[in-house]
């Protein structure tokens, strides 16, 4: 590429610039929409931006790491993960769900951790037994897929462990899944359906009915739906114009600053907002599939696109819950919802990406 | 992957460019709203322009039940703040069950100012609840005026029915009694709206347009404070009622019924058990005796009674009858009494009713008989409501044959005709009627409507509008030779050396015309002597007096009914001549222009 040999200190950095222009466009826009979205506070802003700068300087971190390291780390870190799980469900704490493990200086949430350690040990397991996973292969892989899914589930946050047993199930699809396997898998599902309906929690519940009917509770469980439809809708073609959103400002939107603020971008910035956003993650995400189709290696190759698929997902989730596609679960909208804990994750995980491509072509120049 | 995406995207097509005007209307009516505004309720001033009833800002607790997350604990954590009673609890939750989604009820209707300022403090922290700051009525005069101006209450369910919900949109209390009552239409005016942009909690951020609201007009009555005070001070601890009026206009100058109650306890809604003990106190202080105190007239029926006479052309003045002390009728044993056991002789008109022989009523009302008796009567507005600008009007009673057999299912009998002729038996009229055809008798014989509202004004336009008599355009029904007779011998009842109420005619330095009245509350058995002053109190007859001055120009007619008071030369007839003393002194009557009542 010829911006690499314009740029030989990102090149030095081990910095991918089409990725790294994207993420900083991606984290312009999100300061852009929190700025409306939080009341107009500059507080709000700068502190987003420190913690994006914070993000920023881990994604640098990464990519120095050679992907070598990362396949080492691989159980290390998915059993410091699980462990850690595990002791928050014993020392957790966090206002109704215990999530955050307090270690004194900071606090810290192993759940968001287990996003990259899950796919990574997926991705370490399944590039030494081989690609084209059999019957035995896709049983161990979704043990290690569902013990953390299944710790972050109880905790309760239903978001995150389908996000992370997604991600972790992703590698399979990227392996090359067993068709057959898989149609089994989904009969399982779908039988199981009832007894994972059992176990849920009576709010988690109401938010799947609520899905299916909103208008049936309009001023309980339905009313945050309502209000992000509302706010989408009205936005139309080009939005009602930055900082107009009535939605917005006269707080009938829910979490509008975090899990609901594409409603915001949909509300002042329409439908026209709306795609410029989706292609500059269409972007990123096509840059992540060519990095992990330029690798060599298996292990890289499958990490890579389950990081990228992960970010899709992120990016799906979220979405349609504001339009109400989805149940209400707690995702943030990659780098525009307020809030560091998941921004540094991804960041991370943009490191790695970019990791896997400038070392590759380091070891092949 | 791909297909969630388009998933996505078809979904936000769908939302943003296919229903986008859908839910630009629902965002429309999510932010925007209509808040009525409470018109500013017209005042009532007295004839001397003393404020009677005012508008007072008060504050009230208003609870949005829909908002608040856990009604049990706001309500227990409000009560650790300030003060809240067990009656305000009880009502709330009543009209909580009564209510619109999203309409906030009362808690308590008058929060003090350290309530409010303990609550604005700690709001945050109730959701769902908030102080409303409105106007409220407040009457200064309290007791004194009552029964006149009436009070006002909590818009009930029967009346929203009946009511123009969009004008009272912002209304929350409506005119009970008197004229807060007959005048709600032109007290209350016309509501205004605002619209404006409000955020989830249904707080107003802006004002976006205002369309004012029209304030009520004023209210101006014709009732003299000074003279009202006087007769409830008269009255004192016995029940009854005094009414004075202009018998020019028919305005009402004083309106009392006795015993009163105060007003304001019913703005800010009454307690249950206060309310019991007003309702069910024996004197009754809620009822308006002036309006709807239904009583037998006695002998203050008898001046018309002879102007029937004389109409009729069955006497003149000079026909003389012979009471032996009793009449009856012939082939009958039975005996009706004089009231004067030995009799008064020889009596023409003028002793008659100056003495109030009832012989001679007997026998004018016999000769008259009960269908020329009863249609005379119901031209000075017996038996039929007066048509005054105050609800609840009785009608009193004015019997006749056709009543009897409609209501009683019985034949009447000639001996029933007599006992009218002297205002006894079915015969019952209210204070208002009697002092309604007294200022018949006094103007000349003009129909009039009494009126306790003189006129009314629209502040903002400065404009005054006088409330018409419909009667005041009729021709006399009186001869004017007929009325001078009577007029006369009602002058003699307190002037003449003979009158039953000689003793308050006294050095009067005006002359008035008057006539006494003692109705009896029970009937006495053929044969029995009674003396009033050893009966119980309830059993005792009611005093009665009817009087205009002065009487070459009546200015005021009045109506007096002690209850249980014994004979009315004694217990009615002087308080008259004291409130006649007061009105009619110098510097009254110079205020009080003709026609300005």
């Amino acid at each position: 590429m010829a911006a690499d040999s314009l740029l030989p200190a990102i090149s030095r950095f081990h910095l991918d610039p089409p990725l790294l222009t994207a993420v900083l466009i991606l984290c312009a826009m999100g300061l852009l929409v929190l700025y409306s979205a939080g009341g107009q506070q500059m507080g709000v802003v700068i502190g987003q931006g420190v913690k994006m700068a914070a993000g920023l300087g881990i994604m640098v971190g990464m990519a120095q790491i050679p992907p070598a390291q990362f396949r080492r780390w691989a159980p290390w870190s998915y059993a410091i993960g699980v462990a850690l799980l595990g002791l928050v469900m014993l020392h957790g704490t966090g206002r109704g769900a215990q999530r955050w493990l307090d270690l004194g200086v900071i606090r810290f949430q192993p759940s968001e951790l287990m996003k990259i350690a899950v796919p990574m040990m997926v991705c370490w397991y399944l590039s030494n037994a081989g690609m084209a996973p059999g019957f035995r292969c896709t049983l161990v892989t979704l043990g290690i897929v569902m013990i953390p899914a299944a710790l972050i589930a109880e905790q309760p946050d239903l978001g995150t462990a389908t996000l992370v047993a997604a991600s972790g199930l992703s590698v399979l699809f990227l392996a090359g899944v067993n068709w057959r396997l898989l149609g089994v898998g989904t009969i399982v599902t779908a039988a199981g359906a009832p007894v994972l309906w059992y176990y849920m929690h009576e709010y988690q519940r109401q938010r799947l009915l609520t899905l299916l009917d909103p208008e049936n509770d309009p001023l309980g469980s339905g009313y945050h739906i309502i209000q992000s439809m509302i706010a989408v809708g009205s936005g139309g073609l080009y939005g009602k114009g930055w900082l107009n959103g009535t939605q917005s400002h006269l707080e009938f939107l829910p979490e509008r600053s975090t899990d609901f603020i594409f409603a915001v971008l949909c509300e002042e910035f329409g439908l026209m907002g709306v795609l410029l956003l989706l292609s500059v993650y269409l972007f990123v995400i096509l840059r992540g599939f060519t990095i992990a189709l330029a690798a060599r290696e298996s292990f890289v190759r499958l990490f890579a696109g389950s990081l990228t698929i992960t970010l899709f997902i992120y990016i799906l989730v979220n979405m349609g819950m504001v339009v109400g596609q989805l149940p209400v679960v707690g995702i943030p909208l990659p780098f525009i919802s307020y809030g560091g804990t998941s921004l540094v994750t991804l960041l991370a995980s943009f490191g790695i990406l970019m990791s896997i491509h400038t070392h590759k072509r380091l070891l092949s120049n | 992957m791909g297909v969630s995406l388009l998933l996505v995207i078809g979904r936000l097509i769908k939302l943003q460019v296919f229903e986008h005007d859908r839910y630009k209307t629902l965002s429309q009516e999510n932010r925007l709203k209509i808040v009525p505004v409470a018109p500013a309720r017209g005042l009532i001033y007295s004839h001397e322009g003393v404020l009677l009833a005012d508008n007072r800002p008060t504050f009230s607790l208003e609870i949005v039940p829909e908002r608040t997350h856990d009604l049990p604990k706001v309500m227990r954590e409000l009560r650790e703040l300030m003060t809240i009673g067990d009656d305000d609890l009880k009502t709330f939750y009543r009209s909580v069950r009564k209510k619109r989604r999203f309409e906030g009820v009362p808690l308590v209707s008058n929060v003090g100012e350290e309530d409010v300022a303990r609550f604005v403090v700690d709001r945050h922290r109730f959701p769902g609840v908030a102080i409303v700051a409105r106007l409220s009525r407040y009457y200064p005069r309290g007791a004194q005026l009552a029964h006149v101006v009436g009070y006002m209450g909590r818009i009930d369910e029967a009346e929203t029915k009946q009511l123009d919900t969009s004008n009272y949109s912002a209304t929350t209390h409506i005119g009970k009694t008197g004229v807060e009552k007959s005048y709600e239409a032109m007290l209350h005016g016309r509501v205004g709206y605002q619209e404006v942009e409000v955020n989830a909690e249904g707080r107003v951020i802006r004002v976006l347009k205002r369309v004012p609201s029209e304030p009520g007009r004023d209210l101006h009555l014709s009732i003299d404070t000074r003279l009202q005070r006087a007769a409830l001070q008269e009255l004192g601890a016995k029940r009854g009622a005094v009414l004075a009026a202009d018998p020019r206009t028919g305005a009402v100058l004083a309106l009392v019924s006795n015993p009163v109650h105060d007003p304001n306890v019913f703005v800010g809604g009454i307690g249950i058990d206060e309310y019991k003990a007003l309702r069910d106190s024996p004197d009754r202080p809620l009822f308006n005796r002036a309006l709807q105190g239904m009583y037998p007239p006695g002998s203050t029926i008898k001046p018309f009674v002879a102007l029937a006479g004389l109409d009729s052309g069955l006497r003149t003045p000079a026909t003389a009858s012979w009471c032996p002390g009793w009449f009856s009728l012939a082939g009958q044993r039975h005996k009706y009494r004089c009231w004067k056991k030995t009799g008064h002789g020889h009596v023409d008109l003028g002793r008659a009713v100056a003495q109030s022989c009832d012989v001679y009523f007997y026998r004018l009302a016999h000769d008259l008989g009960i269908e020329r008796l009863h249609a005379y009567l119901s031209r000075f507005n017996f038996g039929q409501p007066t048509g005054i600008d105050l609800p609840s009007e009785a009608s009193g009673l004015l019997p006749s044959p056709a009543w009897k057999r409609k209501s009683r299912r019985l034949t009447w009998y000639p001996g029933e005709t007599l006992i009218t002729g002297i205002g006894q038996g079915f015969v019952l009229a209210t204070p208002l009627q009697l002092v309604t055809a007294t200022a018949m008798l006094a103007n000349g014989g003009r129909r009039v409507t009494p009126r306790v509202v003189s006129h009314t004004v629209d502040r903002r336009a400065q404009t005054s509008t006088p409330v018409e008599d419909p009667a005041k355009a009729e021709a006399p029904f009186i001869r004017a030779a007929d009325r001078l007779q009577i007029v006369q011998s009602m002058e003699r009842v307190v002037h003449g050396s003979d009158g039953t109420a000689r003793t308050v005619g006294l050095d009067a330095p005006f002359r008035f015309a008057g006539k006494t009245g003692t109705s009896q509350v029970f009937r006495i058995k053929q044969g029995q002597v009674i003396n009033n002053k050893n009966v119980p109190e309830h059993l005792r007859d009611h005093a009665l007096f009817i009087a205009f001055a002065p009487v070459e120009a009546p200015v005021i007619v009045l109506a007096i009914v002690v209850e249980h008071g014994g004979s009315g030369s004694e217990a009615a007839a002087p308080i008259a001549r004291r409130l006649l003393d007061q009105y009619l002194s110098a510097d009254t009557t110079e205020m009080r222009q003709v026609g300005g009542g």
